[in-house]
Formats: structure tokens, sequence, C-alpha cells
């Protein structure tokens, strides 16, 4: 789960991480009593969405020579301009997408001046199974493009979860950015606070970049990206609150409610399957057969007839879906449920688009007999490389 | 021969009084006697769990508060997690305390920082642990351990070793319809941080004699398949091979989207299917292009 720069900062800043004084708006009549409340005489207005690249982003609505989505005010009626600018205006960034993601939340917050800016992540490396710093002093840019041209400004140490963040640690760090002295011990300290952050909060990942170093000598967050790992939430249920739905993908909350794991996709053959890994594949033989997956579902292994038609509709309501494969291996998930549950979906959804059916495993004769004698429109299939041609060709013969 | 479990292994199951515990220790019972010697469920020690075979005959367990002493009583060599995810890291914990050999966790969605803890508590402990977030390992007609269907097995020469617990399947089934079978099917698991890894386990089945060739299923995310490939280039220069065959699941899978499984996510430009597949076909394994093909393909490797 992610959350926003603002409420990011927020939850640092309750372990002791420097970062800026701000406001979060939701309307522009907010913004002038915001900047009058911090001050200036510099203010940061930033948009708030869950993706990067804001700073080089650019509101589709306005014309392209109008300001990103983080600009630098010089006056409380600057700040108040701006809001009115970039609120409820759709913001297209590298990692939005074509489509971009519509400004509902401002983040005013005080400027800094700036002297150097470093990187700085955690997150939890599978290679050593430890949660792991990812430190450079290359700040303020793309990492991954850090990471190709210039690996040697990378430095990355994990943390052995029975020591916890030691002093040595902070010495690693402070090094990694080239400093000594007072900013030295700075990061240090900075260290400690965002390894407790992590680990307390179930963090998957933590991101400042950038880190700075302000010309008074003071190491400080200036951004700060947050993602919670999904497995934990239920032990931080103040974690749960900063969920921001109008975030997130409609058919992807819907899912959610039923304990369904769906990633909307941009093409056109619904899948529904069991099995993360063979939900994937499933997936990968569709484009291997020269068509594109709708979507990423796996109904898991104690699927329902009432979990089976919850994923119908969702599949259904995707006006991109010229087609459906449902391919069910059932190992302790048995083929006649999930047939029950497929015969009673379209009895209940309807069907417009060709459905294609393999079933595979557990009780597989019962399953089939089921689907045959149910008198619905459906394309049985033998193995998987059938199911795929199958579907593949009838939404083919649809277009 | 066959590798982890064989039909000397004797196994108890951590959370055995739970639907899902009682369920597939039934199914486990019915599998060619797979020795299943006791149940923990704290509180309850002292009691009797009463199960139904697939075949309708009554079974029974003992039922212990903790692992130490059904260890110590059943004889176990093995341990099986069903405990939900806040409760399976401790769980693990207790069976590598109580120096279990072999301990698999089904179990799927445990906090990653709990499965830091327990890897850590892994380091020189006398217990493996497969998964979490797995379907188990299973030699076919000899032992059955976690919640792979036993019908699709067939006694062979292929070991199986996967990410993802119904892609296993796939190759389980394909093998067995190629008229291969398998030695043993290990179901690693999709997390990113898990007790044992490919390496592990092509190790072992590199050393295992009665294994002929060898399928690796992986999926995006994370660098262990190429890790792999560099394990199995690096033996094959010490003159220890098998023919192999290989899948990357997830191709088509968009960066940034973490795909069911927690560790399957294309993120920081690493993970991606492509580098997969090409350290691995750099290694010498065959990767096959559909994951329809696995028996296939792997039957055209043996055949030349």
């Amino acid at each position: 789960m992610n959350i926003h720069e603002y409420q990011a900062k927020a939850v640092l800043k309750e372990f002791g991480v420097p970062v800026s004084k701000g406001v979060a708006i939701f309307s522009a009549d907010e913004a002038k009593a915001a900047a009058e409340k911090l001050g200036g005489p510099l203010w940061v207005v930033k948009s708030q969405i869950h993706a990067g690249g804001r700073g080089k982003g650019k509101f589709k609505e306005l014309g392209p020579d109008a300001g990103g989505g983080v600009r630098l005010a010089k006056s409380v009626d600057q700040v108040e301009a701006f809001a009115r600018e970039m609120l409820g205006n759709t913001l297209v960034t590298v990692q939005t997408g074509p489509a971009g993601k519509v400004v509902n939340r401002l983040y005013i917050e005080d400027g800094s001046d700036i002297e150097k800016e470093l990187y700085l992540s955690l997150l939890v490396d599978r290679e050593t199974s430890c949660i792991a710093f990812v430190a450079s002093t290359e700040g303020g840019m793309d990492i991954e493009q850090v990471a190709h041209d210039t690996p040697e400004k990378i430095i990355s140490f994990s943390i052995d979860p029975a020591t916890g963040f030691m002093p040595h640690h902070g010495r690693t760090l402070a090094r990694a950015f080239g400093l000594s002295g007072d900013l030295a011990k700075q990061a240090e300290t900075l260290g400690r606070n965002l390894y407790k952050a992590f680990l307390s909060k179930d963090m998957s990942m933590l991101e400042i970049n950038p880190l700075i170093i302000t010309e008074d000598q003071r190491l400080h967050c200036l951004d700060a990206k947050v993602g919670f790992d999904s497995n934990a939430l239920y032990r931080h249920k103040d974690v749960v609150d900063l969920r921001d739905l109008t975030e997130e993908d409609s058919k992807e909350i819907e899912a959610s409610k039923y304990d369904l794991s769906y990633v909307a996709l941009d093409g056109t053959i619904g899948c529904m399957v069991n099995g993360a890994g063979l939900a994937m594949a499933t997936m990968d033989i569709i484009k291997l057969y020269g068509e594109e997956p709708a979507n990423f579902l796996d109904v898991g292994g104690g699927a329902t007839t009432e979990k089976v038609t919850a994923a119908f509709k969702i599949i259904t309501a995707d006006p991109n879906v010229k087609g459906i494969l449902v391919n069910i291996f059932g190992g302790i998930m048995r083929c006649d449920v999930i047939a029950d549950g497929v015969v009673t979906a379209v009895r209940d959804v309807g069907l417009s688009v060709p459905l294609v059916v393999r079933l595979e495993g557990t009780n597989v004769d019962k399953g089939k007999k089921i689907i045959n004698e149910s008198g619905l429109n459906v394309i049985a299939a033998d193995d998987l490389d059938d199911a795929a041609q199958k579907i593949v060709a009838a939404v083919k013969g649809t277009k | 021969m066959a590798i982890l479990v064989d039909k000397n292994t004797k196994v108890i199951v951590q959370g055995l009084t739970g639907k899902t515990g009682s369920f597939h220790t039934e199914q486990a019972l019915g599998y060619y006697g797979t020795q299943m010697v006791g149940g923990v469920t704290p509180g309850k020690g002292g009691s009797v769990w009463n199960g139904t075979l697939p075949d309708g005959k009554a079974a029974e367990l003992p039922i212990f508060d903790t692992v130490e002493e059904a260890k110590a009583v059943t004889g176990a060599t093995a341990s099986v997690v069903y405990v939900p995810p806040p409760f399976a890291a401790d769980s693990i914990e207790e069976a590598i305390a109580a120096e279990i050999e072999l301990i698999v966790c089904i179990t799927e969605g445990i906090p990653v920082t709990d499965m830091v803890a327990a890897k850590r508590a892994l380091c020189g402990s006398k217990s493996r642990l497969i998964g979490p977030n797995c379907p188990g390992v299973l030699t076919p007609e000899a032992c059955k351990i976690g919640i792979m269907p036993g019908n699709i097995f067939q006694p062979g020469s292929v070991g199986i070793v996967s990410r993802s617990g119904t892609l296993t399947y796939e190759a389980v089934f394909q093998t067995s319809q190629a008229g291969l079978g398998q030695t043993t099917a290990v179901g690693i698991g999709g997390d990113p941080v898990k007790g044992t890894e490919f390496i592990d386990i092509l190790e072992m089945f590199l050393a295992d004699d009665a294994t002929k060739s060898i399928i690796m299923i992986g999926e995006i995310g994370g660098s262990a398949e190429e890790d792999a490939a560099q394990f199995i280039a690096d033996e094959a220069k010490r003159g220890r091979s098998k023919p192999m065959v290989g899948f990357i699941a997830g191709r088509t899978a968009p960066p940034g989207r973490r795909m069911g499984h927690a560790g399957a996510i294309i993120a920081g430009g690493k993970g991606g299917a492509e580098d997969k597949i090409e350290a691995m076909e750099s290694a010498g394994i065959r990767v096959s292009p559909s994951p329809a093909a696995l028996g296939k393909t792997l039957a055209s490797v043996l055949n030349g």
C-alpha cells in the first residue's frame, strides 16, 4: 500500500526524521491560510499523487508552457494562484502513463536552501534477507539511471536483524555521502531513525530523494516516498487509515473486497486463473499467440461460488474485454466447485463475449460434466495451449 | 532415491486443528501412507485429532502443546506449518528451536519483517525451511507434505523446483503425461524472503542419482533465477550437469505492479523476465517459450 508524500513525512516526523513544515490542502480556498501559517518567504506547492516525476510532469488541461506538478512560490498570492491552477487538473508524469492522475490534494511546504542533494532508500533485500540501505551522492536524479550509468556511486549495505542499526552502519552511511564532523553524526542519527521507522511500521519501501544538505549544514528530507507491506497492515490500523482510494483502480478495489488478487492491464482477453504463477503464465501464453491480456486475476486456493461470481463481474465490467479465458489447475481447489461457480456467474451476470474454460486436476471430470450439461455457450479446452489458441481465435473472429 | 522427503519421513502438523491443517492432513494420510505422526496446537495438548481419510476410513493423531514435546514423543523429522499469518513466523521459530530437520511453511501472507527475523533464526540452526507461501514437497508414492494434488504425480526421473504453486502442478502433470515421472517436486514459495532458494534445491537434484533431469520454474522479481543460472553454469564447468528445462512466468507483466506473489514485481529496473531467460539459456538451460510445453521441451532435450 502506498501513501502520499505529506502522509509519509508525517509518519517519518514521529520518528524524529527532519522534514519541512507543511500543510496539506484539498481546495484552493485553503491555500492562502496555509501559506500565511507557514510564513514564507519561500513556499513549495507540491501535487500529491501516487507517482514520481511530478516536478517534470505536465498538466493535461494547461498549455505546454505552464508549470509542472511541483512549483516554487515567492508570495502568498502566488501560492494561491498555483493552487487554483493545479487542483482538479490532470498531471501526466513518466510514471502515471499517458492518462495521468487528477490532483486532488496539494502539499504547501516551507522552501529550503539547498547546498547539495543526496539519495537514500531502505528496502528488504532478497539476497541477504535483511533490511538494506541504498545511498548515493547523486540525489535528485532518477536512481535507476545512476545505477545504470555510474554503479560505483551507489553504496548499499544490509542490517543484521539481530543487532539492528549499529554506529558502524552510521559511519558507513556518512562515508557513502562523503560527510564528516557534525553532518556525519546527523547521518548516523538519520539512518537509525529511518531504520526504526521502517521496521516498526512494516514498510516495504522508504525512499528519500532528494535528501539535502541545507546551506546551514543540516541534513533534511525534501521528499519522501513510503510503501507498506500489505501482509502487515493488520497490525497497523493507523497506516490503513492513510489509504487514498481515489489513487487506486476501482476494479482493483472491488477485487480486494473479495480477497481476489487483480491487476488491470490494457489488453482484450480477460483471465481468471488459480495461482499467481499460473495467472502470469496464462497472460504470457495469450501474448505468445498474438493477443494481450486485459488483466491478471488470481482467484486463490479457496475460491467459492461467490468469489468466482465477483471475479466474473469485475472482468466483464471492463469494456476492453473481448473474450474470457478461465484456466484452473485444481490442486486442493476442486474443478467441480469452479465449474459450479462459472455456471452460476454466467447465468447471473450474462455473457456477451466468447468464454473458454480449461479445467485440470482434482475432480476434473465432474467439472467438465457440469460445464457441458449447463447448456451455456462455453468453449471447452483440453490443456493450456489449446485454451490459449481457442480464446485468441475466438477474439480475432469478433474483430 | 529422492530429495528432502521419503517414506521414512515422519511429519508433525503445526496448526493441525485448523480447517486447512485438518483437510490437508487427511489428504496426506491418504497419499501412500505418508507418515503424519501428530499435531501441535497450543492449549490442546493431550487431546486427539480425529479425521476422515479420502477413502472414508477414520484416522486419529495425538495433539501436543509444543513442537519439542511432539518431536520427543513421535520422533518427528519434519513439520508442516498451516498456522495463520500473524502467528506463522513464531511457529517456524519454535520448530527451529526444537531442531526439526525439515520445516515446510504453507502459510501465505506472513509480514516480510517477521520472515527477516525467522530467516536469521535459521542461521547456524539444524533446520531447513521450505517456503513460506509454498505448496510443499512431494516424493511420488512415498511422502506428501503440503497441498500438492497427489493424483497427478508418477514416480520417475525428473526433479521439479518452482516458485509458483499451480505452475509446479503444470510441470508435474506434463512430465507425467510425457511418461517421465518425478523424483521429487519442491515448491520454494513466492515470497521475497524464504527459507530455501533455487540453488539449494538444484544442488540436491544434481547430487541425487535418481534425478536424471530437472525442471526449474521461476517468475519475475528478484535475481534468484540469475543466481541459479550462474550456479548451474559453474557446476557444468566442474563436470556436473543434468539436462534442464526452465520457464519464467511474467514476461508480459508491467513494471512496478505486484503480480499476486509478494515477490513477483519488476522494480528498480531489476527482476524482468528477459534477463532471467537470457541468463538461463546461456547456462545451458532450455527455456520453454510456453508454460504448456514444459514436458514436451524436456522430452525433446532428452531425445537430443
